[in-house]
């Protein structure tokens, strides 16, 4: 056995499980499909996505993609809202140190592969690093053509105008591109992809990222990734260049400003306070003596 | 001041605790057996095996223990137990022909070739609760008939009407290899094989609705059951070292072939068409559906307009797992607070500017920013 | 098995999880990053001529749901076969055309790249994947590649390669997101060039 499984000593013996719950040849599966995403960017593999022991929509992609990349000496932060206490977050994070073994942290810099749902860390990742994405819905065009057949061919054809006219009806109607979330992206130059249901303050950080990014979809049984240095750009129009939510006030503990904020309710009579969305962010900054007017 | 939510890990340790012990109920009543729930609740047994695509009576019975009789949670753990086990091989088709059987109706016949047999059936019961169960009420021996000694003297209804030319035949078997849809996503438009695990492996409430659906004249197909057979079938399988098949013993199974009205087209003349259930054990609402179901998704392979929901492979099996759709709904109740933010934001800067042109100050809004 | 045949055969990964798996995140690592050259180690000491590198990509990669395709050289020593369907349960195919991975020993006389599998405008997905045992690999020198992965620009020598690679390559590229994607190993080292990756034309490098 590995030796640094050995001093983590969590892998607990008699379990019947493999290193990381997967068996040899679905990890492999997933590989080899993950390695066709690197070499088509933002494209949707289709795999054969396992059941896992938690249920769809708890992040069994991420999960089966982190378990198929996941070795021995790799450090694991599992993410949720940006948070790694939240309980989803927690119950994966169990989960790969009882079947894995692996060293976890909630430190960004010091993590070899984040999992994540909703959020991108505010600390710009590094080469070497993952970032596995949960994926609920993958396909940018669901919404507008329910599919599968048809939206294949949409991707085929690089026909994306059915999106374009969505995003061009928002502001007609609104004024406004009315995409607040899973704001959708053109990789490279060819395929148009969902981010997953981040916040589109996220998505700048998703272009020219030195991480690897990779996408899994347990229930919709797809896998896509973003390479290194990628161009990743967020769909707009020449009138309406792409914009990102900004708050109008600092995080209350950290006074971190471009920062993405959680909006805390404190009373019944409209009290509220604002707060980093990523607690790692926010208490490194307050470690570093950062203090916000509510600290 | 304000600390945030803390103890995700020591919330869930507590959590589980308190779901074992709600779980067991009243210590000062009996603890439920395994054997209990595999004997007594028997349908629920063979929905959870059904659903759960793995024949195995203590696995199906324990998972309802755990999941407190919820069945859609049984069917989970039954699923991702399943995952994990190894694969020999697939057996050889199973051969319902020669099934011994329990139970065995047809409706088109008012008799036929081996008999109606009525078997257990809730069909003819007045649905009056017995309270005499309640105090634990021992019920009669039922009479016994001798076992049918010969399985071709019960020739399959279909095989019947096939032999006339009546019913189209069966497809052949081209030694095509069989789908899996565990192993391999589905690609669409997905064939017979596939949709038919889909629908066996399927909700039986969706798909109970959507087979009702196409008797409403959504999709409507005219059916009528040609048999329904229950019992028990022999299982073989072939090991590549060995070359013939060795019999692995029985499970237990319940058939629906649903004989369909068609006028034929072009060169095929007018006849019946077939739709087609299994479930393991005893389950006719499940099989008699999904045979309306199968035979409704058959639209375009018949030259029919591909027009309602049961006739829509995509919406059908894209919906119909309950392992699928409980999670994707349930996930719902995980935290979407930065998303919700995000739409928050939104609605804020759309009612101010809303307040503005009506000249009506409205809180202040979120300033959005270049990128 | 025969007793005499397990003993000549030679051994596969001694740990399968954990060597597998650093042999998968080197070739993850090599196709995000193409151009850049990763170390390889492995201990592997298959039938010649397949190198302990392809052997390792091999084990690492494939199984019974991958059919692969041997070069010449491969092809005509039947202990290569031996060894990689004792280890994988891969079958072996004879045309190009049905492989997942391609298994080459010889990359001066490796096909040409349409006869193996290119995908599909809905499936790109379902393309070969090279392996090609170089005897030189070098980042420092040779043509010029940029796209997603690449910072800038990277330059990967391969050797020996046929005379027509670079037009192979920019063919390859041009018909994104069609095409094969190439493995490259050495003794020790492996290095990545998917179909994304664009070549960089003399007259197209910015002046330095």
């Amino acid at each position: 056995m590995n030796p640094q499984v050995q001093i983590q000593g969590t892998v607990p013996a008699g379990t019947g499980y493999n290193f990381a719950y997967l068996d040899e040849g679905t990890k492999r599966m997933i590989r080899r499909a993950i390695l066709k995403a690197i070499a088509i960017p933002g494209y949707q593999v289709p795999f054969a996505a396992r059941e896992m022991p938690m249920p769809y929509g708890w992040g069994t992609g991420g999960v089966q993609v982190t378990a198929a990349i996941l070795g021995a000496s790799d450090v694991l932060k599992v993410i949720d809202q940006g948070a790694d206490d939240t309980t989803n977050a927690v119950s994966i994070r169990r989960f790969f140190t009882a079947t894995a073994g692996i060293a976890t942290t909630t430190r960004t810099a010091e993590a070899t592969v984040i999992q994540t749902r909703h959020r991108i860390p505010e600390a710009p990742l590094a080469e070497g690093q993952v970032l596995v994405y949960q994926v609920p819905i993958p396909e940018p065009l669901r919404f507008l053509e329910p599919r599968e057949t048809e939206t294949r061919q949409l991707h085929a054809l690089a026909e994306y105008g059915l999106m374009h006219v969505k995003l061009y009806e928002d502001i007609a109607r609104h004024g406004h591109i009315a995409t607040t979330y899973a704001y959708p992206v053109e990789v490279a130059g060819r395929y148009v992809m969902d981010p997953s249901p981040t916040p589109k303050f996220d998505n700048p950080k998703m272009d020219d990222c030195p991480a690897l990014q990779l996408f899994g979809a347990g229930r919709e049984k797809r896998i896509y990734a973003i390479p290194p240095y990628t161009r990743v750009r967020s769909l707009d129009f020449e009138d309406h260049p792409f914009r990102v939510q900004s708050f109008d006030r600092p995080c209350a503990l950290c006074g971190a400003e471009d920062v993405y904020l959680d909006e805390v309710v404190l009373d019944d009579a409209g009290g509220r306070m604002f707060v980093c969305s990523d607690t790692d962010h926010c208490e490194s900054r307050r470690a570093d003596g950062h203090m916000g007017e509510a600290a | 001041m304000y600390v945030a939510v803390k103890g995700g890990e020591a919330a869930i340790d507590n959590a589980h605790r308190l779901l074992a012990e709600v779980r067991r109920g009243d210590p000062a009543v009996p603890d439920l057996t395994v054997a209990q729930i595999r004997e007594q609740m028997r349908l629920l047994v063979d929905r959870v095996m059904t659903e759960g695509s793995l024949y195995d009576p203590d696995l199906a019975a324990l998972a309802l223990k755990q999941a407190r009789g919820d069945v859609v949670e049984a069917v989970f753990l039954v699923r991702a137990y399943r995952t994990t086990l190894p694969r020999f091989g697939a057996t050889e088709a199973l051969d319902t022909g020669a099934m011994t059987l329990s139970r065995r109706i047809s409706a088109t016949f008012k008799d036929l070739p081996g008999g109606q047999v009525l078997g257990p059936t809730f069909d003819y019961t007045h649905r009056l609760v017995d309270f005499a169960l309640a105090d634990g009420a021992v019920p009669e021996p039922a009479a016994e008939a001798e076992p049918e000694a010969d399985a071709a003297a019960c020739p399959r209804v279909t095989d019947l009407l096939g032999q006339a030319g009546l019913l189209e035949p069966s497809p052949p078997d081209d030694g095509a290899p069989v789908g899996d849809l565990t192993r391999e996503p589905v690609d669409y438009p997905a064939d017979r094989a596939v949709r038919l695990q889909g629908l066996a492996r399927g909700d039986e409430g969706f798909i109970l609705a959507l087979g009702y659906s196409t008797q409403r004249g959504y999709g409507r197909t005219h059916p009528f059951v040609g048999e329904i057979r229950v019992g028990s079938v022999q299982l073989d399988f072939t090991p590549e070292e060995l070359g013939f098949p060795v019999s692995l013993g029985t499970v237990d199974m319940t058939e629906c072939q649903m004989i369909n009205q068609f006028h034929g087209h072009g060169a095929v003349p007018p006849q019946f068409t077939r739709g087609y259930g299994l479930v393991f054990g005893q389950g006719e609402r499940k099989a008699m559906a999904m045979a309306l179901v199968d035979r409704s998704l058959r639209a375009a392979e018949l030259g029919e307009a591909v027009l309602v929901p049961a006739q829509d492979q995509e919406f059908v099996l894209a919906h119909c797992d309950s392992l699928q759709a409980t999670g994707f709904v349930e996930h719902m109740k995980l935290p979407h607070y930065v998303d919700f933010q995000a739409e928050l934001d939104l609605v804020r800067r759309l009612r101010a500017e809303h307040a503005a042109r009506t000249a009506e100050p409205d809180e202040p809004t979120l300033r959005e920013a270049a990128e | 098995m025969p007793h005499d045949l397990a003993r000549q055969l030679a051994h596969g990964f001694a740990d399968p999880v954990h060597e597998g798996q650093a042999v998968f995140r080197a070739a993850m690592e090599a196709l995000s990053r193409p151009g850049r050259i990763r170390p390889l180690p492995t201990g592997l000491r298959p039938p010649a001529p397949l190198t302990p590198e392809l052997a390792a990509l091999a084990l690492a990669l494939v199984d019974a749901d991958t059919p692969v395709w041997l070069d010449a050289p491969l092809r005509a020593e039947p202990a290569v076969a031996g060894f990689l369907r004792f280890h994988t349960g891969a079958p072996i195919v004879a045309s190009p055309e049905q492989a997942a991975f391609a298994l080459i020993a010889d990359p001066a006389r490796c096909p040409a790249f349409t006869e193996f599998a290119q995908g599909t405008p809905a499936y790109p997905d379902a393309s070969a994947t090279l392996v090609l045992a170089v005897e030189t690999l070098s980042d420092e020198s040779g043509p010029a590649f940029t796209g997603p992965g690449i910072r800038g620009t990277e330059r990967l020598d391969a050797g020996p390669l046929p005379a027509d690679w670079a037009s192979r390559w920019a063919a390859n590229h041009a018909g994104f997101p069609l095409g094969i994607d190439c493995l490259f190993v050495a003794p020790g080292r492996l290095a990545g060039l998917p179909r994304s990756a664009r070549p960089v034309t003399p007259e197209a490098t910015p002046c330095t």
